[in-house]
């Protein structure tokens, strides 16, 4: 087994195993801080990120809306760990030669070619199906798969087998059988 | 430090870690669900099986508290088939999708914003939910241990096993 992957990355083994350290880490850091355990997660962001630019145009409407009101709209920690993941990305893929500006991802394209307001248009229809059913579940991959399984959670398990599953399901019908 | 900006440094980490294992990847996510490559999936059982040690271990000397999500029937089945169909075809989940925007793949600015669009939608949904699907059942915040009624201990060893051997056969089979 190789520590560095042919294009300059780590094990996905070593860096998974990082990220499990650093889950722990920060569940005991923000314990510290806050009195309270918050374990990786970034879906709920993007309830908070849709409540704080609907605010701009319908601010009673969102003050009135019951799930805004129950996820609250604000900027708090799992907010700025959103943020912090687009930086870490940032430095990680500048400093060793990984940035690339792509407009289409290369299987996508193989599949359905390089337009990329086709890739554009089944995007915005994948988020919008993905992060309905992420909110209703209550948690994405990082929520429900990395911070719910490593709590041994039952809705973990469920959660990330159905994901996956269904994932695989979608994907075959996608892209077919294809060899590549 | 306030918790705003220790959720900046642990997001600053955790993307930095995304990248270095290569999982922001479009082609990464959707070579999984083709059961082709399964670099995402060595990268999350790695963390998972790191984590849960950790956790338990914390949990257990009462440092730290564990936060479940509720195992409401309709609510995690219904939604683990939208995300899973959804995350299909977007090729990103959340948390890898503004990483990838770090990295340069900028085509993920599309997934972003179908996804606020899914968030606004949702939330307008939330008061009809709330009575039929939300409120089918709900086993509540519960862990394998107590479902099971036998030590984490026990269990974790158990998946450790069973996740050595699946990287074992990922790797024999070159996945």
């Amino acid at each position: 087994m190789k520590w560095r992957t042919e294009d300059g990355g780590w094990s996905p083994y070593l860096a998974g195993a990082l990220v499990g350290v650093l889950a722990v880490a920060s569940a005991l850091a923000t314990t510290k801080v806050t009195g309270k355990a918050s374990y990786l997660g970034a879906s709920t962001t993007f309830v908070r990120a849709a409540g704080l630019l609907e605010r701009k145009v319908a601010p009673q409407h969102v003050t009135n809306n019951e799930y805004f009101a129950k996820e609250k709209v604000q900027v708090d920690w799992q907010f700025m760990l959103v943020v912090g993941i687009f930086i870490g990305a940032l430095v990680s893929s500048l400093t060793d030669g990984s940035f690339r500006l792509e407009s289409v991802p290369p299987t996508w394209a193989a599949r359905f070619g390089s337009a990329v307001w086709k890739r554009a248009l089944w995007a915005i229809i994948g988020g919008i199906v993905a992060m309905i059913g992420a909110r209703m579940a209550d948690g994405c991959p990082s929520g429900h798969g990395l911070s719910g399984l490593m709590q041994l959670s039952l809705s973990g398990f469920a959660a990330l087998a159905l994901f996956f599953g269904t994932g695989v399901l979608a994907a075959y019908f996608i892209y077919g059988r294809r060899k590549t | 430090m306030n918790s705003q900006m220790l959720g900046l440094v642990t997001g600053v980490l955790f993307g930095f870690l995304l990248q270095k294992g290569r999982v922001l990847r479009f082609d990464k996510q959707v070579g999984a669900m083709r059961l082709k490559d399964m670099t995402i999936l060595k990268f999350m059982l790695s963390a998972i099986l790191v984590g849960m040690v950790g956790v338990y271990l914390f949990e257990g000397l009462g440092v730290i508290k564990f936060n479940h999500k509720s195992m409401n029937v309709g609510a995690v089945v219904l939604g683990g088939i939208l995300f899973g169909a959804g995350w299909s075809v977007m090729g990103f989940c959340p948390g890898t999708s503004v990483g990838a925007i770090g990295e340069g793949r900028w085509h993920a600015v599309f997934a972003v914003l179908g996804m606020l669009l899914g968030a606004a939608l949702y939330a307008e949904l939330y008061p009809v939910l709330y009575t039929t699907v939300l409120a089918w059942k709900d086993f509540g915040k519960i862990g394998l241990p107590e479902m099971l009624g036998v030590s984490p201990w026990v269990i974790i060893p158990v998946l450790w096993a069973a996740s050595l051997g699946l990287f074992a056969w990922f790797e024999k089979r070159g996945l």
